[in-house]
């Protein structure tokens, strides 16, 4: 496609790239089928190519965003289905990061959406603050009916008090060396994350039992944190750019043969480091922990995962996360597993679609991400399963609450590997309360 | 560059009476006016022309649309009707003196008839969503764009889109029961039914293919057909282009009709590969993608009829598609090809020529030609059964004098394809950028009679006025 950027403009390595990224584009339009706000909004501006444009328009007259493309942009959820569908390969990935953070730069947003956006940025890459926010949540939820009117900023308030869990599960600390069992067979450092360790600790532990049982050393060193995802998703350049930084300082250190993710949606950041440094004089570093950085199906299909209980006749419903199947492209492999581990596994109709977790966007924009998870809850009851997996904890929390357990997909892995029946399915199952 | 009519001035200095007006008809979320929200709306799948329109909007109802072309009508306002807005020809290419009529939210699925075999769909469903909505029960729609993932019905009705396995089931026409059409006075009519042949002249074959000229269609009677038991493709690679070009006439000349037959040349290959990975000959010139369907017996008895034919043409390889899964890499490999070139050149034009299987070697051999006298390559992938041309001239949109070779070298390949027998378009419409080449296909007076067949409809002018027919000598427009 056509761009008109100045000399002077092209100087600017992220402009540079924006029109490296725009020229690729050729304007097809099959981007829009399977763009989940466009199929539910019907508007080109809530599509990718209606948003590619909005942002070249933006880019190319060096314009402060408004309060328009603020609107549009933040309506996209950065599930990258785009990304699969595209032909021409186009980097939405990159283009969208980056008139976020031009947005974040330029743009003042009204007063209640920037404490509210202020607050998430300050509380969910920290889990004592989170864990300590969500305590008061729970005091929160009993008036949430006290919340008056129909505002963005009441939606708002009222979904995050909904995500809230009713009880908060004890933390479980990780940090330090976790030895392999008998021989040791490598050695990966595993992400801790951030929200999702408070949320469910359960996904840690069983990553951690599964690999060290599976003969690998884990270590967390406690100077790594949130991996920047969700501050990078929100425009917050520098706050994302040092989470990273302290990341890759810590994990360089070590002799590593993966850095291990397990929740996807932190994977497609980590994965990204490499290109998020680029200029960065912690440029090589970050680019080597991107190339060993692996999700944790990955890890378990390198090292020949294997169960050793009976197949407990579960059938579950595999929700593959956009940050898995679009950010990643992994699409077969928890499937796979799953089935070697026993499982019955049903893919959901529109398994293409987001499921409107999408990090904070389900706080954000509460309306579609309600849209879309009743969208999504109606595809996955079809399906007629017994549980519901997902390798990402937004998935998880999103999707909970509905009829069907949602467990991650390390621990229905874990289980029928030796580990204890994860939580959530006592009650459900009767294979789950045996075993 | 091509020609706009010049905007109406009175209706350019009246454009807030039109938006206050228009907004009285639709919900304040269906008409869009600021020109920031409007720009995505300037262009569609040919976005070398752009042209930013005076309002658009996107309607929920037939009554909507039926209320928006009656205002449009009583205040001589231009209307571009648009569906996904996937036009290769420009068919979606706004006015600054128009309405844009966006039918993508009119995307709901209405009727469903296994009996008789039919379904009724609102104009903004896509096409795949068709044979979505009835391939669990064993049905799908035939035709299949390779834009089908985002492509809607409406438009396919309007440019009577084909698509690859067009050449055993026919195009959008063949598969067509009835429309529900809204006239530009927003009068309503139900055209055709749920069964073949309408009583009275053939209204349904004259609306399909108008481009958007004659009124716009809300809803859609499409023929559902039951799935066949199975299809297999098999990969036929050659050394040379003309070869391959007859090795296809050989084919569809022994009297086999297979379900598609396809072709792609060497930078086609690649590209496709890249985004694919379906396993495609990257050793090869020219490549046809063959597919047959039907029971096992049926598939095996024709493939090996079809290896026996190319096997005369010196094939460097052929594969038969071992699984299912690789036979959906082999079509996601072609049905991407279009945008799969996006990888090789910053921008493209897609060209539509339609031409007799038996002058394949000799017009692809001159495209060859041409490319090397325009200094621009090209990548040819087309549906080659129905000798239906898609070369795709790689140019740069940065360079205005590139855009400006390209544009004359797909001229002379549309002249050529009229002249071995062929014409201008075979499944993506005229829209804007072959109008000014339809005195190469009519004579003078063809075309007058075809105008005379628009002024009928609409006697102003008002849908969709620029697309199809040349600007000189045209009364109405240059009044």
């Amino acid at each position: 496609m056509q761009t008109n950027f100045t000399a002077l403009q092209l100087q600017d390595a992220d402009t540079a790239e924006a029109n490296r990224i725009l020229r690729s584009c050729v304007h097809c339009g099959m981007c829009t089928a399977t763009c989940p706000t466009f199929v539910e909004l019907g508007d080109e501006l809530d599509s990718p190519r209606g948003r590619i444009y909005l942002i070249k328009d933006m880019l190319e007259n060096g314009r402060a965003a408004t309060e328009l493309e603020a609107r549009h942009v933040d309506r996209c959820l950065s599930c990258l289905s785009c990304m699969t569908t595209c032909p021409s390969g186009v980097n939405y990935m990159h283009l969208v990061d980056h008139a976020r953070r031009h947005i974040e730069e330029t743009y003042q947003r009204p007063l209640p959406e920037r404490v509210l956006r202020g607050a998430l940025a300050f509380l969910l890459p920290y889990p004592r603050r989170f864990r300590a926010a969500l305590k008061l949540a729970g005091i929160g939820r009993a008036m949430r009916g006290l919340i008056p009117g129909q505002s963005m900023t009441a939606q708002r308030l009222r979904a995050m008090l909904d995500l809230a869990p009713e009880a908060l599960p004890a933390a479980q600390p990780v940090h330090g060396v976790h030895a392999a069992q008998g021989p040791r067979r490598g050695r990966v450092a595993l992400l801790a994350g951030c929200a999702q360790q408070v949320l469910d600790p359960e996904i840690n532990a069983a990553t951690i039992r599964l690999l060290t049982r599976m003969g690998i050393e884990v270590v967390v060193p406690p100077e790594a944190g949130c991996c920047g995802a969700l501050t990078h998703h929100m425009g917050r350049h520098h706050a994302a750019m040092e989470a990273a930084r302290a990341n890759i300082q810590a994990w360089s250190k070590l002799e590593l043969d993966a850095v291990v993710i397990n929740a996807s949606g932190c994977g497609t950041t980590v994965k990204d480091y490499g290109f998020m440094f680029r200029e960065e004089p912690e440029a090589a570093d970050a680019a080597r922990i991107s190339a060993i950085a692996m999700d944790i199906t990955e890890v378990l299909a390198k090292f020949d995962y294997a169960p050793t209980r009976a197949a407990p006749g579960l059938t579950v419903a595999y929700h593959s996360a956009c940050s898995l199947q679009h950010g990643q492209k992994i699409t077969a492999l928890p499937k796979q597993l799953l089935q070697r581990a026993g499982f019955t596994v049903k893919e959901p109709l529109e398994g293409h679609l987001c499921c409107g977790s999408a990090g904070t966007y389900n706080i954000m924009q509460p309306e579609i991400a309600g849209r879309l998870r009743a969208r999504k809850l109606d595809n996955i009851r079809r399906t007629r399963a017994d549980i519901i997996a997902a390798g990402n904890i937004g998935c998880l929390t999103q999707l909970a609450g509905d009829a069907m357990p949602t467990v991650h997909t390390v621990a229905l892995l874990d289980w029928m590997a030796g580990g204890p029946a994860p939580a959530a399915l006592q009650g459900h199952t009767a294979s789950a309360s045996s075993g | 560059m091509i020609r706009l009519p010049d905007p109406k001035p009175d209706v350019m200095a009246r454009r807030p009476q039109i938006i206050a007006g228009l907004a009285r008809l639709l919900p304040a979320d269906a008409l869009i006016t600021e020109e920031t929200r409007m720009k995505p709306y300037e262009t569609d799948g040919l976005p070398a022309y752009r042209q930013m329109p005076l309002a658009v909007a996107l309607p929920r109802t037939t009554e909507e649309v039926a209320a928006v072309l009656r205002y449009c009508h009583e205040n001589g306002v231009r209307v571009i009707p648009r569906g996904a807005g996937t036009s290769l020809s420009g068919g979606a290419l706004p006015l600054a003196d128009a309405v844009v009529v966006g039918l993508m939210r009119m995307n709901r699925i209405l009727d469903v008839n296994y009996d008789d075999r039919f379904a009724v769909v609102q104009a903004g469903v896509t096409n795949i969503g068709i044979t979505k909505a009835v391939e669990a029960d064993g049905f799908f729609y035939a035709p299949d764009p390779s834009s089908q993932l985002a492509c809607m019905i409406g438009g396919n009705v309007m440019m009577n889109s084909g698509g690859a396995h067009c050449l055993k089931y026919g195009v959008t026409a063949n598969n067509l029961l009835g429309v529900k059409f809204v006239t530009i006075e927003g009068e309503v009519i139900d055209i055709g039914g749920t069964h073949v042949d309408a009583a009275g002249y053939d209204w349904l074959g004259l609306i399909t293919g108008s481009e958007g000229q004659l009124g716009m269609v809300t809803e859609v009677t499409v023929r559902i057909l039951r799935s066949p038991e199975g299809a297999r493709a098999m990969l036929a690679a050659f050394d040379s282009i003309p070869v391959a070009g007859a090795a296809v006439d050989a084919i569809i000349g022994s009297g086999i009709i297979p379900v598609a037959l396809e072709f792609m040349d060497r930078p086609c290959i690649h590209a496709c590969e890249a985004f694919a990975h379906a396993g495609y000959p990257l050793d090869a010139e020219a490549m046809l993608i063959i597919e047959v369907e039907g029971s096992l017996a049926e598939q095996d008895a024709l493939l090996a009829r079809i290896r026996d034919i190319c096997a005369k043409f010196n094939p460097i390889s052929m594969k038969l598609a071992e699984s299912a899964e690789q036979s959906l890499a082999i079509w996601k490999g072609r049905k991407g090809a279009f945008g799969a070139v996006g990888r090789i050149s910053p921008d493209y034009l897609c060209m539509d020529g339609t031409i007799p299987t038996g002058e394949l070697a000799h017009v692809l051999t001159r495209i060859t030609e041409l490319s090397q006298q325009y200094g621009l390559g090209v990548a040819n992938v087309f549906h080659a059964g129905d000798g239906n041309l898609h070369p795709l001239i790689m140019f740069d949109a940065n360079d205005p004098e590139s855009f400006a070779r390209a544009e004359q070298f797909g001229a002379d390949i549309l002249r050529l394809c009229v002249e071995v027998g062929g014409c201008l378009t075979g499944e993506h419409g005229v829209g804007i950028e072959k109008r000014d080449l339809m005195p190469v296909q009519f004579t003078p007076g063809e075309l007058r009679l075809q105008r005379n067949i628009k002024s009928a409809f609409d006697p102003a002018w008002l849908l969709n006025p620029a697309k199809v027919f040349p600007l000189e000598d045209n009364p109405v427009l240059a009044a």
